[in-house]
């Protein structure tokens, strides 16, 4: 299971003052304590911190670079924030594109600029590609999976490598009028989207978007992780933070026999 | 119509652990042998996934054998009171890559000898043989905690293999091989959780898992051998797939267990055909069947079981690179 570290965020408070304070030790403070809690990647979002997107997401990477080695998930819509991201990032680690629709009204080939930078970043940098399209983000599960089935099948013209492929089937708050169907429907795209090539794409999800405006929310994203595990779920941009919720990925690997049960599986899963 | 190109391939591998110090690295042995490096099941994947060329430790008791058939006893009858010399002969005329002495005689009920002639054995084999070695206790917890320590000093820089520790008794000889530069031998009873949390343990000590060498126990053939070979599978599926605390070399004991069985030391069963030959096809078996599964190090005892399992090694691994 690899866990995208989501703090390193405009939208939180601390991170938004340091941004504008340029401020790196608390940015690097946390890039270590979320690498130490067990994060696989830390997602990078500069969120409304500052209006020059483009010189703060290389600032933030740049910052988190000096101390840390964890590989970087760079976290915009705009493919130009990814780029210039990209520009400093130290590829060799390892990184995420995070993240791109199918297409957009007013940009059809936006896909296709993830996979190209992508592709020219180096083998180990990958791409979050969300099932949504010019349409918005269906709320079914069968046009998720088409949609994600359409990814795959571009990805796979454009010769890129399934496994650095990462499937977000958009998980919505379930507190919203209406959207407390949305978590069964991805559970069961998720059933479909793991069979549309082999290897399988990963799958993540934005997990504590699921949560937003609710008073049970880590309880909510504990839960909900256990069970999208069970459906293939390998990957999910969350709150290394909660212990709880990292002790749910331990021994939710274990029980899918994913690793060795011993008497110490939860510590040795952290380290 | 082309062959579709079924090879998998796996993100991990098994460690590489080289045993046995030369003068360069303050020991005093003329060769080493190193084991591991794995990156694919047996017979899986291309010749360099392989690893390196499994190895024999041949048997070596710091006491006289009381219980060993004549057929065992023959090919060692002029050495079997002098483990230096056994040793010499098992290295000079029967190739052995390693020496394992077996501190059998320290054992209360097997003769219940003390620290001081356990580390004269260690200092006799260490002046005879030029092999790495593997120093291994006698399986009482009380009585290796006494004795394999000085043993460790004996051999301190050598680079030895020592064991075993488990999971309710780690710590001295742990801390001790620790401080002694030796690597480790971690055992657990057929159980690949408790083999795994055993080297969870050992490393908790501050032992780096690069110089842990894994007993799973070992079954001979018709006494569990399956068991054996799917645990010995089952790790090194576990290393392919990146487990770090599973990511060891395996040893195991094919020449005790496989000389337990009636069928290798009955002497009167005219049906199964000779005593002389039954006992080394059984420990062949016992050895091939194990290799196949992953072991990397395999202690045995006579010395046709050890000519044919070399063959047979050489045969796979070798061919192949």
């Amino acid at each position: 299971m690899l866990i995208i570290a989501e703090r390193i965020n405009g939208m939180f408070t601390d991170v938004k003052r340091a941004i504008m304070d340029k401020d790196k030790k608390v940015i690097q403070d946390l890039a270590k304590k979320q690498t130490d809690a067990g994060a696989s990647y830390l997602d990078v979002n500069v969120g409304t911190a500052a209006a020059d997107q483009e010189g703060t997401i290389q600032w933030l990477v740049e910052s988190i670079q000096e101390t840390c080695s964890t590989p970087l998930c760079l976290d915009s819509q705009k493919p130009d924030v990814i780029a210039a991201g990209l520009k400093v990032l130290n590829a060799g680690n390892g990184g995420l594109l995070n993240s791109t629709p199918l297409n957009k009204k007013n940009d059809d080939e936006i896909l296709d600029r993830f996979i190209e930078m992508a592709t020219q970043a180096g083998p180990k940098v990958g791409v979050i590609a969300l099932t949504m399209d010019k349409n918005g983000v269906p709320q079914d599960t069968d046009n998720r999976v088409a949609i994600a089935a359409e990814i795959v099948s571009k990805a796979m013209e454009k010769g890129f490598d399934t496994q650095r492929l990462f499937i977000d089937p958009i998980v919505l708050p379930v507190k919203v009028p209406n959207a407390q169907v949305q978590p069964t429907n991805i559970l069961n795209a998720m059933d479909q989207i793991k069979y549309l090539c082999d290897p399988a794409p990963h799958m993540t999800v934005g997990l504590s978007n699921l949560s937003q405006g609710t008073n049970q929310r880590s309880l909510i994203n504990r839960v909900f992780l256990a069970m999208a595990m069970s459906h293939g779920l390998d990957s999910a941009i969350a709150d290394t933070f909660d212990e709880d919720l990292m002790n749910i990925v331990a021994t939710s690997e274990m029980l899918m026999n994913k690793q060795i049960y011993s008497d110490s599986f939860l510590k040795v899963y952290a380290s | 119509m082309p062959v579709p190109q079924v090879v998998e391939s796996f993100a991990g591998s098994v460690n590489r652990v080289t045993l046995g110090a030369t003068k360069d690295d303050g020991g005093t042995r003329n060769s080493t042998v190193t084991v591991g490096g794995a990156k694919n099941v047996v017979y899986g994947g291309s010749a360099e996934d392989a690893g390196e060329t499994p190895v024999v430790a041949m048997d070596v008791l710091d006491s006289k054998p009381t219980d060993w058939p004549d057929a065992l006893i023959e090919p060692y009858k002029d050495v079997i009171d002098s483990p230096a010399d056994w040793a010499k002969k098992c290295v000079e005329e029967f190739g052995a890559e390693m020496i394992c002495i077996k501190f059998e005689g320290i054992h209360p009920d097997k003769g219940d000898k003390d620290a001081d002639h356990a580390v004269k054995v260690t200092e006799d084999v260490l002046k005879a043989v030029a092999v790495p070695l593997v120093l291994w206790g006698c399986g009482n917890d009380e009585k290796d905690n006494q004795v394999m320590p000085k043993v460790s000093g004996a051999a301190k820089g050598e680079k030895c293999l020592i064991g075993a520790v488990t999971e309710d008794n780690y710590k001295s000889l742990t801390a001790i091989a620790l401080a002694d530069g030796h690597f480790l031998i971690t055992q657990a009873p057929l159980d690949i959780n408790i083999a795994k949390q055993v080297n969870i343990l050992a490393s908790d000590m501050g032992f780096p898992l690069e110089r842990i060498v894994t007993f799973q126990s070992t079954g001979a053939l018709g006494y569990g051998i399956e068991y054996a070979y799917s645990i010995q599978e089952r790790q090194r599926l576990a290393a392919l797939a990146g487990d770090k605390m599973m990511a060891m070399p395996a040893i195991c004991d094919v020449g005790y267990e496989a000389w337990r069985a009636k069928e290798a030391k009955l002497e009167d069963a005219p049906g199964w055909g000779g005593a002389a030959d039954r006992g080394p096809m059984w420990e062949t078996a016992t050895a091939t069947c194990l290799l196949q599964a992953g072991v990397d190090i395999i202690r045995m005892r006579h010395p046709r079981a050890v000519a044919t399992v070399k063959n047979f090694i050489d045969q796979v691994w070798k061919s192949n690179s």
